[in-house]
């Protein structure tokens, strides 16, 4: 793909004359050029996505509420999560007197910054990542624990009662949902021996249905069903959405950690939380339905087949805030340390001597 | 160490409200927290005192019937309701049956709305936030009823002294079609629409039960708010008596007591209809019990239209009493004769006038007993009115229901409460 994007570069400026002398600039730094341009275009579609998960999100949770949703900015209201951002964006970040401020402004940026790393291990296609690394699972559950340290220096830093509500429990909840997803992950490791993800993806195309032209059903989701349940609500609540939105918790503590935040600090935490969302429907995508794999065997594998699981996720996402009513904090405390955690531990077991059992199906 | 050299270490107070989107309106609740968990919930009141029982002593005894509309402004129709019975206990009138009839039924529609709006932000508090937008779905439909019988949405002022103000319209109000609403929405929404308002209620009260139904797919069963409900904010049938409970609060503590049942007013003697009582006395009964009157609510409007109907002769009748002294005489009549033109001009000038006494008239409201407390010294303004609200009482257990629990279950608590400060505060 280099050699495809130097190509265009050398033909358009070619048609000027400007490519030798431009070429001879950049050669010393293009390998950075070439991340830089890599990042770009993970960045740039990731937060379009973002802006447009806010406004499928207003729209179904508004079909299914028997509303409209927002049908008044450009055609069919498309243009609303522009019109939603340039407002955020020229809104005057307030600053409360007893807040630190420094603190204060770090919040966000700790909330957004690893929102956005982790998707540098994320492969989209076959070789699709901005770095292919071997320890891209480790990589991705270190980012995603980074995200709480936003919330928790969020709250204390605004030095207001509602937001360091917000953020003990942040602090409790997030940490604790840490576990049962690094669990459910470790059965994914085991038996896909990798902590690659392109060869976690690549370990679920194989196996006795892949083979027989059901693919889908060689994919991990079925042999470690009960992880897949357990990891997809524990991103869930790992992202803080509903069920679990006690962080931000409306009728109770009334946005948490973002009570003192305006304009574009406010509009951090909202990006970093969808992006999450996003990152948590990939992630479960790759780790349990087979990434980019096409389900069955006559129709091509690709990005497509990725983005077609990533919005069925996203979709229960959205569908969860519309059903059910929220946990109290202690409720899910109890969900994660004395269900999930246990459940995990149990079936790491169970996997393990299935493995070393002559029915190992995981080779 | 000696005390002096610790830091002093003393609870998180928070201020829940007054401008707190679970407050329901302008309630201040300072919460005193160890942690999460409540030690003293103290609810402040005031914030929407707009004095109706001084104003009252300003007013004719008509002129006030508008200002009971804005005390609970859920349940607007029953709160002239108890209003109207204590005048007319005062006066002595006879209100005809057909204006009985159409006061008992508008009383179960309000009964209706006001649970529905109960049910559905009780559930937004809790989290589950479609419930509200469902639950508004067929407030609107009774709105329009509203709308139909007495001319506003909210502030009906539909029950007078001596009857209602006029018959059950003929014709429902209609959608028009405009920017937002195609031609075959509007033709969708006016189909119900096309008859009287009995045939229009007559229609709801048959799609009803299954939104009720609705509801409870969502809720009853549902895991979370089971946990979120039962057990929390238990009372016991003893406190409950003791607290001054009423109505729900009161029947889902186990308490059967029913004013519509234990001290019949208008026609519910004739009404067939079922009290729901609660075992447990938690958030979650009550949330049952409200679910079932609204069912029940339901069979006493259908049958009231029942009896409604023009088609069948014992039906029809007046709808206000005959006493030109109370009600304004029928404007043809008015235009005929003198004696009724007397009677129109000091109605409207002076208003009615009321014998000295004192009454007491309470009805069952959707929250609890609603009173009205009148004294008349003869004049056409009453001395006194004193109101009493329901939800001044419960409002007043909110510390014994809300201690040892969690912030999040103060939500569920005042939503359980089913709190309007308009009528706490008067």
């Amino acid at each position: 793909m280099e050699q495809a994007v130097l190509g265009i570069f050398q033909w358009f400026w070619g048609l000027f004359g400007l490519w030798n002398p431009l070429w001879a600039l950049i050669q010393p730094v293009w390998p950075l050029v070439w991340v830089l341009m890599k990042i770009v275009a993970i960045i740039l579609p990731l937060m379009l996505c973002v802006a447009y998960l806010t406004f499928w999100e207003r729209k179904i949770i508004g079909w299914m509420q028997v509303r409209i949703g927002p049908n008044r900015v450009g055609p069919w209201g498309l243009l609303q999560p522009i019109a939603d951002g340039m407002k955020l964006f020229f809104k005057e970040v307030l600053v409360p007197t007893g807040a630190n401020r420094a603190l204060f402004f770090v919040g966000p940026v700790m909330a957004i910054a690893p929102a956005l790393a982790a998707w540098a291990v994320v492969p989209f296609f076959e070789g699709g990542a901005l770095a292919d690394i071997d320890a891209g699972l480790f990589y991705v559950l270190a980012m995603t624990s980074m995200g709480i340290y936003g919330v928790i220096i969020a709250g204390w830093a605004s030095n207001s009662k509602y937001p360091f509500l917000g953020a003990m429990r942040a602090s409790a909840q997030m940490v604790s949902y840490e576990i049962a997803m690094g669990l459910a992950l470790v059965t994914v490791l085991m038996i896909s021996n990798s902590l690659n993800f392109s060869d976690i993806v690549r370990a679920q195309g194989r196996g006795w249905f892949a083979d027989h032209g059901a693919g889908f059903l060689s994919w991990n989701w079925l042999p470690l069903l009960p992880m897949f349940v357990v990891y997809f609500i524990s991103g869930v609540a790992e992202t803080n959405r509903a069920p679990f939105d006690v962080v931000e918790g409306e009728s109770e503590i009334v946005a948490g950690h973002m009570v003192e935040f305006s304009g574009m600090a406010f509009a951090m935490f909202f990006l970093a939380e969808y992006a999450n969302m996003i990152l948590v429907a990939t992630l479960t995508s790759i780790l349990f339905l087979g990434g980019w794999l096409s389900p069955v065997d006559f129709l091509p594998d690709g990005f497509h087949w990725l983005a077609a699981k990533i919005s069925f996720f996203l979709f229960l996402f959205l569908w969860f805030r519309a059903t059910f009513p929220r946990y109290r904090y202690d409720q899910i405390m109890r969900l994660g340390w004395k269900v999930f955690v246990p459940l995990t531990l149990v079936w790491i077991a169970v996997v393990g001597t299935w493995m070393v059992s002559p029915f190992n199906i995981f080779k | 160490m000696g005390t002096s050299d610790m830091a002093e270490i003393r609870n998180y107070t928070i201020n829940f409200g007054p401008q707190h989107p679970a407050a329901h309106g302008v309630l201040r609740l300072v919460l005193e927290l160890d942690g999460e968990v409540i030690v003293r919930a103290d609810p402040h009141i005031g914030l929407l005192h707009r004095a109706t029982e001084k104003l009252a002593e300003t007013k004719t005894w008509l002129q006030t019937v508008p200002y009971l509309d804005r005390l609970d402004y859920v349940s607007m129709m029953c709160n002239e309701h108890a209003y109207c019975l204590a005048v007319e206990k005062l006066l002595g009138v006879e209100v005809p049956l057909r204006a009985q009839y159409i006061r008992v039924m508008m009383d179960e529609v309000t009964r209706i709305l006001n649970h529905l709006l109960n049910i559905g932000t009780h559930a937004l508090d809790i989290g589950a936030m479609t419930m509200v937008l469902y639950t508004f779905r067929e407030r609107e439909d009774l709105m329009d009823a509203y709308e139909a019988v007495s001319g506003a949405r909210l502030h009906a002022a539909y029950y007078r002294p001596g009857g209602v103000y006029r018959d059950l319209p003929d014709r429902m109000p209609q959608y028009v079609e405009n920017k937002f609403k195609n031609a075959e929405t509007v033709r969708r929404l006016n189909e119900a629409r096309q008859g009287s308002l009995l045939d229009f209620l007559e229609d709801f009260t048959k799609r009803f039960p299954a939104y009720v139904d609705e509801y409870e797919t969502l809720l009853t069963d549902n895991r979370i708010w089971k946990q979120r409900t039962v057990g929390i904010g238990v009372v016991s049938p003893e406190r409950a008596l003791q607290l001054g409970f009423t109505g729900p609060m009161l029947r889902g503590s186990g308490i059967e007591w029913d004013l519509r049942k234990k001290q019949p007013y208008e026609v519910y003697d004739r009404m067939a209809f079922d009290v729901p009582v609660g075992v447990n006395g938690d958030c979650y009964d009550r949330y049952l019990v409200r679910i079932e009157e609204m069912r029940q609510a339901n069979r006493i409007v259908r049958q009231c239209i029942d009896w409604l109907r023009h088609d069948s002769a014992k039906g029809a009748g007046p709808v206000i009493t005959d006493n030109h002294k109370v009600a304004p005489p029928p404007r043809e009549k008015m235009k005929a004769s003198m004696e009724e033109l007397i009677h129109h001009f000091k109605l409207f000038t002076e208003g009615m006038h009321v014998p000295p006494g004192e009454a007491y008239a309470a009805i069952e409201h959707p929250k609890g007993e609603f009173g009205v407390y009148a004294i008349s010294d003869g004049g056409n303004k009453p001395y006194r009115i004193k109101l009493r609200s329901p939800g001044f009482p419960h409002l007043a257990a909110t510390d014994e229901m809300a201690k040892g629990h969690m912030i999040a279950d103060a939500t569920a608590i005042i939503g359980t409460i089913d709190l309007v400060l308009g009528d706490t505060d008067r």
